[in-house]
C-alpha cells in the first residue's frame, strides 16, 4: 500500500494551522495528521521573541564562566599558577582538575578499560581544546583577560593522530593503562561468509575514509547551573538535546542521585544535529563551579570553543570486500571498521559503530556477512552525536563498492544495485545482522525515482558533457534510514557472555503526556527538547485529531524540567526517535484521555461509551449527533463535579502514554540485534561535473527519492530533507576538521570550517512514496538523517564516476580535486601539459 | 571570543586622528569598517592600545573625481562606491571586482582603505589598485604623502605605512576603460580567494593581468592578446611566484590555478 | 592590555526609541543590544563575522553587529528584528513569507537573515532570483538548506504575498 508523489503534484497544500473548522467536522479519522500545516513556533521566532538558552533571565548574582583549553595535544600538566589571574578585580576563582577531582568522578564509559575523563584535565591533557581550568568572573571580558594571566606549565608528550599508525606498532599511547589504543575489537559473523567467498566469481575490495566533521549548529552549548547547598543538589539549564542516558552519567560524575540533579532545557534552541548532546561534560564542570564559588554560573561557549572541541562525528576507516558473482549478485560482505573516537570515550559512544549494526548490508539481499569493529583512540576531540549517526559511515563503505562492483564487471551499477535489493513483498525482512525491518518496496523506489525522463536526462547530460571532453560523472546511492534506536544496540559491543551478566537492555521508552484544565484547555508535554524540528506544531496535530479539536487549540511545551517531567533514558531529540517514538506516545496519550472523556460524556449524554466521538469541540453521541455537549463542559466534570463521574473513571484529567514497542528485542545469542523499529528508505541519484579549471565539482542534478512511511506533516518533512541534505553536500565537498602531524587543529574559524551557503547549494528534487510502518500507530518512520547518509556517497561516486578514480576522499575540495586530477608538474618553461 | 580592553577615539577632523596616531604610534588602530579588524580583536591576535574610528569625519567620506584619478576617502564603504552611479564608467576594473568583495553585508561597512590597509594577499580591492598603478595618500603630523600601490604594499599583511600615519584616500586612475574582467576561485563566494585574476584590456591589443592570492602581494604583469604564447607566459609566471602553502592549497595548486584560470579570465577580454 | 577602561555613556534609537546604556570602549555592539539594551532577538553566532546570525541596520544598512563596538553606535539608528512586526505584533509580509514557505527551522539564524533583506529590498524591491540568493550568500543557516528562503523572499519580490510594507526607508 503504497501511496507515491512529488513534491508538484501532492494534493496536500500548506495551510495555517488557523484552518477551517470545518475539516475537524468531515468525520476524516485524522483531519490534521499528514497535512502540511504551517509551524505554530514560528510567529515567536519571526518576531524577535524566540526564548533561547542565552536570552533567558538569570539569577540576580550569577557569575559568568570561561573555559580554559589546553593548546597542547598530549602533555602533562606540571603546575597551574592563578595567582595573577586571581589579583585581577572582578575574578572570583580559577578551578582546575584538581578541584573538580575531589568533588566528583569521571564519567561512565562503555567499556570496562582504565580512560577516567573528568569535566577537567586532571594531570594530563591529551587532545586540544581539552578544558584545563575554569575562570569564574563577573562578566565575560574580566574573564578572557584572567585566561590569559593564568600560568600552566605543560610537559609536551608525543602524539598520535593517524588512526591506523595508532593501532600500528609503537604507537604512542593515549591512555597507558589500557596498554593499546586499540580499545576494543568485536568480531561478527553471519550466514557464511567464508563460504560465498571461497565461491565468488570476483572479490572487489576497496578501502574508504570517512572524514571528521560536525554539522556546528548556530547556537552553541548555554548552561547555567546553581548549586543548593541545603538540598546538595544541582539545578542547571542547558540546551540539551538528550539522550537522557547521559543524565544518570551526569549524576554519578557528581555523585548523587539522578533526583538531585535538576536538568532544564530551554523553550527554543538554536539547532544541534546531534551536537547538543555533548554540552553534558558541562552541565558538571559549571554544577562543580557553581558549588566552589557558592554562586550561579553561567557559561556561553563562543564559536572558536565549538569548533576546536564541542563534538565531532568520528572518522572511520573502513575495509570492504565483497564476494560477486559474474551476474552482480553480492553473495558476501566482510567489513573491517576502525573508526576513531579521538582521546576518549564519551558515552554514549561507540554508538555510530553499532546503531547501523542491523542494517549494515544496507537495502540488499546480502546473507553472509562478517564484521570487524574496532575502536581506536588518538589524541584528537573526542567524538559524539551527528546526524546521520553511523550511518553516513557504512554507506560510504557499502555504497561506494556496489560502485566499485559496476566497474570491475563492467555492470552500470544501477543494475549491481537492482540485482540486489530486498525484493518486493519480503516485508517484514529480518538482515543477516537481525535488523527487522518494516516495510517498503525498493525495486518500485528505484523504478519511480529513474522514471518520468529522469535517468534518460542525467545520462544525456553525461554523454553531451563527455562529448564535449568534460568531467561529467553519475552516482548513485540506495540507503536504509533507521528510526527509534533500541537502546539495546549499544550492548551488541559486549560478548555474550558479558551482556548476560550486566542483564538485558532493549526498547526505547518514549513517553508523552497530555493534560486538560478545569474549563477544557489542551496541553501537551512530551520527552523531546525541541531543536527546530516542528515538533510543537506536529504533536498539536495529533493530539487535535485525537480530542476533535484544531490544533491551535493544543498547547504544547516542550520544556523539559528531569524532577518534574516524565522522562526514560531513551527520551531526547535524536536518531529520528520522534516520529516513531515521541508522536506515538502523544497519540496514545491522545487517546487514553479521548477515552476517559468519552466515558464521561456517555454518562451525561446518557449513552454508552462506544458511541461517543470527540469532533468539532463537541463529545457527542455518533448515533444521534445532536445529543451533544460542549468539549469544555465534558472535561470540566473531571475537576469540578467527581461525583458526576461514571463509577470506575477517576477525577482530574491528565494521561501519561508510555510507547515501547515490542519490535525492539535485546541481541540474540548469536549478535542478532533489530537496532532500530522503523526503517526508511532513500534512493539518491545525481549528476556533477568537475571543473578542470577552478577544480571545483558542480552538482548538475539530484533527485532525492523517500518513503518514511506515512509523513505526519509533509511541509516539516520536507523541510528536514532540505536540511539534511545540504549537510549531506557539505560533507561530500566543504566540511573537515582538520590536524597537522603534530596534533595541531588547523580549523578552528568558520574561514576555515567552511559551512556550505546557498551559493554553494545546488537545487533538490524530492520525491515521496510512503509505506507505512505496520509497527507504529501512526504508520510514520524517521527521515531527517536520510541524506546525510545518502548525499556522501552518492557524490563521491558520481565523483568517481566523472574523473574514473577508485579512492575519492572526502570532502572533495578542489584541493583534492587538484591531487587527482594533475599529474607532475610541467618542468619551468614547458607550458601547460595537461 | 571577546576583545581585550582599549581606549576609543573618534576624532571628528583628519588632523585630531592624525594627532591620536601620533600619540599612541604603534599602539594604536584605525577603525573604519572593523570587518577585518574587529575579527582580530574578537580572537586577541592584536592587543592596540587605542582605536581610532574615522567614521565620523567628513573630510574621508568622498568620493571624487580628481584629474585622471578617482579618489576615495578612507571612510568610504564598499558599497558606496559600489553603487556609485559612475564607477563602470571611469574604473571598469573596480565595477567587475568589487561584487567579489565579501558579501553584502560586510561591504555595508567594510571601506575600501580599509581593504587596502589590511593588504592581505587575495584581495580585491588592493589587487585592483595594483594593477591600475593606483595610489594611497598618507597623512601624518610631518604631512602627507603618496605611495604607489607597488610601494604600499610591502609584504602578506604588510604595508609601507609608518606607524605614525593614517590612510587618508586611495586613488585609483581613470584612464583604464578598456574592457576589464575578474574571476576567482574561492572555497565560498565570498571568501577569501584561493586565487584571484583580474584582466583590463589595453589599447594596442595588450592585456594587463593581475593576480592575488598566489604570492605575498599582488602581481601584474602584460600579455599580448593576440600572438604570444599565452600558455608558456602564464607558466613562466607561475614559477615566478613564490606561491604559497595554505588549508586550501598547496603551492603547486596555486600554480596550476594562474595557469588555467587567468586564460578563461584573459579570453573574456576578446568577446 | 588587562586592565579595564572605564564605561562611557551610549544613547542610540533602537527600533524607533531613544535608549541608552554604559558600554566599555571594548563592548561588541552584539553583547550591548542583548544584555544591555535586553533585546534578545538578535543572535551571535560566531563572533569574527562569518555566520549573519548578528546582522542588524545600522543607520539603514544591514551590518554585522559582532563586528561593531557599542561606543560607536552613539547617536546612531539601529533596526532589530524586534522592529519588524506593527505595533499590534502582526507580522509584516516578509515574515509572513518565511512561515508560508517554512523558511526557518531553529529559528536562530531568521533575525539576521530578516534584517539583510530589509535593507536589500528598500534598496531594490524587485531583485532577480539570483540577486537574492547573492544576498542571502551572506548567511549561514544549518537547518533549512536555504531553498525555502529564497523562494519566501521571491514571494515578497513577485507581490504574491499579502501586501504589508516591508518597511519605509
Ligand atoms: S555572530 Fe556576527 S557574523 Fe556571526
Ligand atoms: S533555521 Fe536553524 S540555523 Fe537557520
Amino acid at each position: 500500500m503504497n501511496d507515491v508523489h512529488d513534491q508538484a503534484t501532492r494534493g496536500r497544500p500548506s495551510t495555517d494551522s488557523g484552518a477551517p473548522e470545518a475539516l475537524a467536522k468531515t468525520g476524516a479519522a485524522r483531519p490534521y495528521v499528514g497535512r502540511s500545516l504551517h509551524r505554530r513556533e514560528d510567529e515567536a521566532l519571526l518576531t524577535g521573541a524566540g526564548r533561547y538558552a542565552d536570552d533567558l533571565p538569570v539569577p540576580p548574582g550569577t557569575l559568568v564562566a570561561y573555559v580554559l583549553r589546553s593548546p597542547h595535544p598530549h602533555a602533562l600538566i606540571r603546575s597551574i599558577d592563578s595567582a595573577a589571574a586571581l589579583d585581577l578585580p572582578g575574578v572570583s576563582a580559577v578551578i582546575t582538575g584538581q578541584d573538580i577531582a575531589k568533588l566528583s568522578d569521571p564519567f561512565l564509559v562503555a567499556v570496562k578499560e582504565p580512560i577516567p575523563q573528568w569535566s577537567l584535565a586532571v594531570e594530563r591533557v591529551r587532545y586540544v581544546g581539552e578544558p584545563v581550568a575554569v575562570i569564574v568572573a563577573s562578566d565575560r571580558y574580566v574573564a578572557e583577560d584572567a585566561a590569559e594571566l593564568v600560568e600552566i606549565d605543560y610537559e609536551p608528550l608525543p602524539v598520535v593522530i593517524d588512526p591506523l599508525a595508532a593501532v600500528g606498532p609503537d604507537a604512542v599511547l593515549v591512555h597507558e593503562a589500557v596498554g593499546t589504543n586499540e580499545l576494543s575489537r568485536r568480531d561478527f559473523v553471519y550466514g557464511d561468509p567464508d563460504a560465498a567467498f571461497a565461491s565468488a566469481d570476483r572479490i572487489v575490495r576497496l578501502d574508504v575514509e570517512f572524514p571528521r566533521h560536525s554539522y556546528t549548529p548556530m547556537e552553541c552549548f548555554v548552561v547555567v547551573a546553581e548549586y543548593r547547598r541545603a538540598e546538595k543538589s544541582y539545578d542547571v539549564l542547558a540546551n540539551f538535546q538528550g539522550p537522557f542516558s547521559a543524565h544518570p552519567v551526569m549524576a554519578r560524575a557528581l555523585r548523587i542521585p539522578g533526583s538531585k540533579l535538576r536538568l532544564r532545557t530551554p523553550p527554543d534552541s538554536g539547532g544541534s544535529f546531534g551536537v547538543k548532546l555533548s554540552v553534558f561534560p558541562f552541565i558538571v564542570l559549571m554544577g562543580l563551579a557553581a558549588r566552589i564559588v557558592g554562586r550561579p554560573v553561567k557559561w556561553v561557549e563562543d564559536r572558536l570553543e565549538h569548533l576546536l572541541a564541542a563534538s565531532t562525528g568520528p572518522n572511520r576507516f573502513t575495509k570492504v570486500e565483497a564476494a560477486v558473482k559474474a551476474d552482480g549478485e553480492i553473495t558476501g560482505l566482510r567489513l573491517d571498521q576502525l573508526e576513531d573516537y579521538g582521546a576518549f570515550l564519551r558515552a554514549p559512544m561507540p554508538g555510530p559503530l553499532y546503531r547501523m549494526h542491523g542494517a549494515l548490508t544496507g537495502a540488499y539481499s546480502i546473507r553472509n556477512l562478517a564484521v570487524a569493529n574496532r575502536i581506536v583512540l588518538t589524541n584528537k576531540a573526542p567524538a559524539a552525536l551527528n546526524r546521520g549517526f553511523g550511518g553516513p559511515q557504512i554507506y560510504l563503505a557499502l555504497e561506494r563498492i556496489v560502485q566499485r562492483i559496476g566497474v570491475e564487471l563492467g555492470m552500470d551499477p544501477l543494475d549491481v544495485m537492482r540485482r540486489n535489493l530486498i525484493p518486493a513483498g519480503s516485508f517484514p525482512y529480518r538482515t543477516a545482522a537481525g535488523a527487522l525491518y518494516d516495510s517498503g518496496d525498493y525495486p518500485r523506489a528505484l523504478e519511480i525515482a529513474t522514471g518520468e525522463g529522469r535517468l534518460e536526462d542525467l545520462r544525456r547530460r553525461r554523454d553531451e558533457a563527455r562529448a564535449q571532453g568534460r568531467l561529467y560523472g553519475i552516482g548513485y546511492a540506495a540507503v536504509v534510514e533507521p528510526g527509534m534506536s533500541n537502546m539495546g544496540y549499544l550492548s551488541t559491543l559486549l560478548p555474550l557472555a558479558a551482556r548476560e551478566r550486566s542483564g538485558p537492555k532493549n526498547g526505547a521508552v518514549s513517553m508523552a503526556t497530555v493534560n486538560i484544565d478545569p474549563l477544557g484547555a489542551v496541553s501537551v508535554t512530551a520527552d523531546t527538547p525541541a531543536q527546530g524540528q516542528g515538533h510543537i506544531t506536529v504533536l498539536s496535530q495529533i493530539v487535535a485529531d485525537q480530542l476533535g479539536l484544531t490544533p491551535d487549540e493544543i498547547t504544547v511545551n516542550l520544556e523539559i524540567d528531569t524532577q518534574k517531567d516524565q522522562w526514560s533514558i531513551a527520551s531526547g531529540n535524536y536518531s529520528c526517535r520522534f516520529s516513531p517514538g515521541t508522536a506515538v506516545a502523544a497519540h496514545l496519550a491522545a487517546q487514553k484521555i479521548r477515552d476517559k472523556l468519552a466515558r464521561i460524556g456517555a454518562k451525561q449524554l446518557n449513552v454508552l461509551p462506544e458511541d461517543v466521538e470527540l469532533s468539532g469541540g463537541k463529545v457527542r453521541s455518533r448515533s444521534n449527533p445532536d445529543n451533544a455537549l460542549a468539549f469544555g463542559r465534558v472535561a470540566g466534570t473531571a475537576h469540578w463535579s467527581p461525583i458526576m463521574l461514571p463509577e470506575d473513571v477517576e477525577p482530574g484529567l491528565r494521561e501519561t502514554a508510555v510507547w515501547s514497542p515490542p519490535e525492539l528485542e535485546p541481541p540474540t545469542s548469536g549478535d542478532g540485534i533489530n537496532t532500530s523499529l522503523t526503517y526508511g528508505f532513500v534512493f539518491d541519484m545525481c549528476g556533477i561535473e568537475v571543473d578542470p579549471v577552478t577544480f571545483q565539482v558542480r552538482i548538475d542534478r539530484y533527485v532525492s527519492m523517500h518513503d518514511a512511511g506515512a509523513l505526519l506533516n509533509p511541509m516539516i518533512a520536507e523541510g528536514q530533507i532540505h536540511g539534511a541534505f545540504v549537510q549531506g553536500v557539505a560533507t561530500a565537498l566543504y566540511e573537515e576538521f582538520l590536524y597537522d602531524e603534530g596534533g595541531g587543529f588547523q580549523t578552528g574559524t568558520f574561514a576555515d570550517y567552511v559551512i556550505p551557503t546557498v551559493c554553494e547549494v545546488p537545487k533538490l528534487e524530492i520525491i515521496h512514496m510512503e509505506s507505512p510502518s505496520p509497527f507504529t500507530p501512526l504508520g510514520a518512520k524517521g527521515l531527517g538523517e536520510g541524506n546525510c547518509m545518502s548525499v556522501p556517497v552518492c557524490v563521491a561516486n558520481a565523483i568517481a564516476d566523472a574523473l574514473g578514480v577508485t579512492d575519492v576522499r572526502l570532502p572533495v575540495t578542489p584541493r583534492r580535486i587538484h591531487e587527482m586530477l594533475m599529474g607532475a608538474e610541467p618542468e619551468v618553461g614547458a607550458g601547460d601539459a595537461s | 571570543m571577546k576583545p581585550r580592553s582599549f581606549d576609543y577615539h573618534r576624532p571628528k577632523t583628519i588632523a585630531e586622528a592624525v594627532e591620536a596616531l601620533a600619540q599612541h604610534g604603534d599602539d594604536a588602530r584605525i577603525l573604519a569598517g572593523g570587518q577585518s579588524l574587529i575579527p582580530m580583536l574578537n580572537f586577541r591576535l592584536l592587543e592596540p592600545v587605542a582605536l581610532i574610528d574615522i567614521r565620523h569625519v567628513p573630510e574621508l567620506d568622498h568620493i571624487r573625481l580628481d584629474g585622471d584619478m578617482l579618489e576615495v576617502g578612507a571612510a568610504v564603504t564598499q558599497n558606496r562606491l559600489l553603487a556609485w552611479p559612475d564607477l563602470a564608467r571611469h574604473v571598469p576594473l573596480l565595477a567587475v571586482a568589487m561584487p567579489w568583495v565579501g558579501h553584502f553585508q560586510t561591504r555595508n561597512r567594510g571601506t575600501v582603505c580599509g581593504s587596502i590597509a589590511h593588504a592581505d594577499p587575495s584581495s580585491e580591492i588592493p589587487l585592483s589598485l595594483a594593477m591600475l598603478e593606483g595610489e594611497v595618500v598618507l597623512q601624518s603630523p610631518r604631512g602627507r604623502r603618496v605611495l604607489k600601490a607597488s610601494e604600499f604594499q610591502t609584504g602578506m599583511l604588510s604595508t609601507a605605512r609608518d606607524s605614525d600615519e593614517m590612510i587618508v584616500a586611495a586613488r585609483f586612475p581613470t584612464t583604464f576603460t578598456g574592457k576589464a574582467a575578474f574571476r576567482e576561485v574561492a572555497r565560498r563566494h565570498g571568501d577569501y580567494a584561493i586565487v584571484a585574476v583580474g584582466a583590463l584590456r589595453l589599447p594596442g591589443g595588450e592585456a594587463l593581468v593581475g593576480i592575488g592570492g598566489a604570492s605575498d602581494r599582488p602581481v601584474v604583469r602584460r600579455f599580448r592578446l593576440d600572438g604570444g604564447d599565452l600558455g608558456a607566459e602564464l607558466d613562466a609566471l607561475a614559477w615566478e611566484l613564490e606561491t604559497y602553502e595554505d588549508l586550501h592549497a598547496s603551492p603547486r595548486m596555486r600554480r596550476d590555478l594562474v595557469r588555467r584560470l587567468a586564460p578563461t579570465v584573459i579570453s573574456e577580454l576578446r568577446s | 592590555m588587562i586592565e579595564q577602561k572605564p564605561k562611557q555613556r551610549v544613547t542610540l534609537t533602537l527600533n524607533g526609541r531613544k535608549v541608552t546604556g554604559d558600554a566599555e570602549p571594548r563592548l561588541l555592539l552584539t553583547d550591548f543590544i542583548r544584555h544591555t539594551l535586553g533585546a534578545t532577538g538578535t543572535h551571535v553566532g560566531c563572533e569574527h563575522g562569518v555566520c549573519g546570525c548578528c546582522t542588524v541596520l545600522i543607520d539603514g544598512v544591514a551590518s554585522r553587529s559582532c563586528l561593531a563596538f557599542a561606543v560607536q553606535m552613539d547617536g546612531a539608528t539601529i533596526e532589530t528584528v524586534e522592529s519588524l512586526a506593527d505595533d499590534e505584533g502582526r507580522m509584516n509580509a516578509l515574515q509572513e513569507a518565511f512561515r508560508r514557505h517554512h523558511a526557518l527551522q531553529c529559528g536562530f539564524c531568521t533575525a539576521g537573515i530578516l534584517m539583510s533583506f530589509t535593507d536589500f529590498l528598500r534598496r531594490k524591491p524587485d531583485p532577480t532570483r539570483e540577486e537574492v540568493v547573492d544576498i542571502l550568500g551572506g548567511h549561514l543557516c544549518r537547518c533549512t538548506g536555504y531553498t525555502n528562503i529564497v523562494d519566501a523572499v521571491m514571494d515578497v519580490v513577485e507581490g504574491h504575498a499579502p501586501q504589508r510594507d516591508i518597511g519605509a526607508a
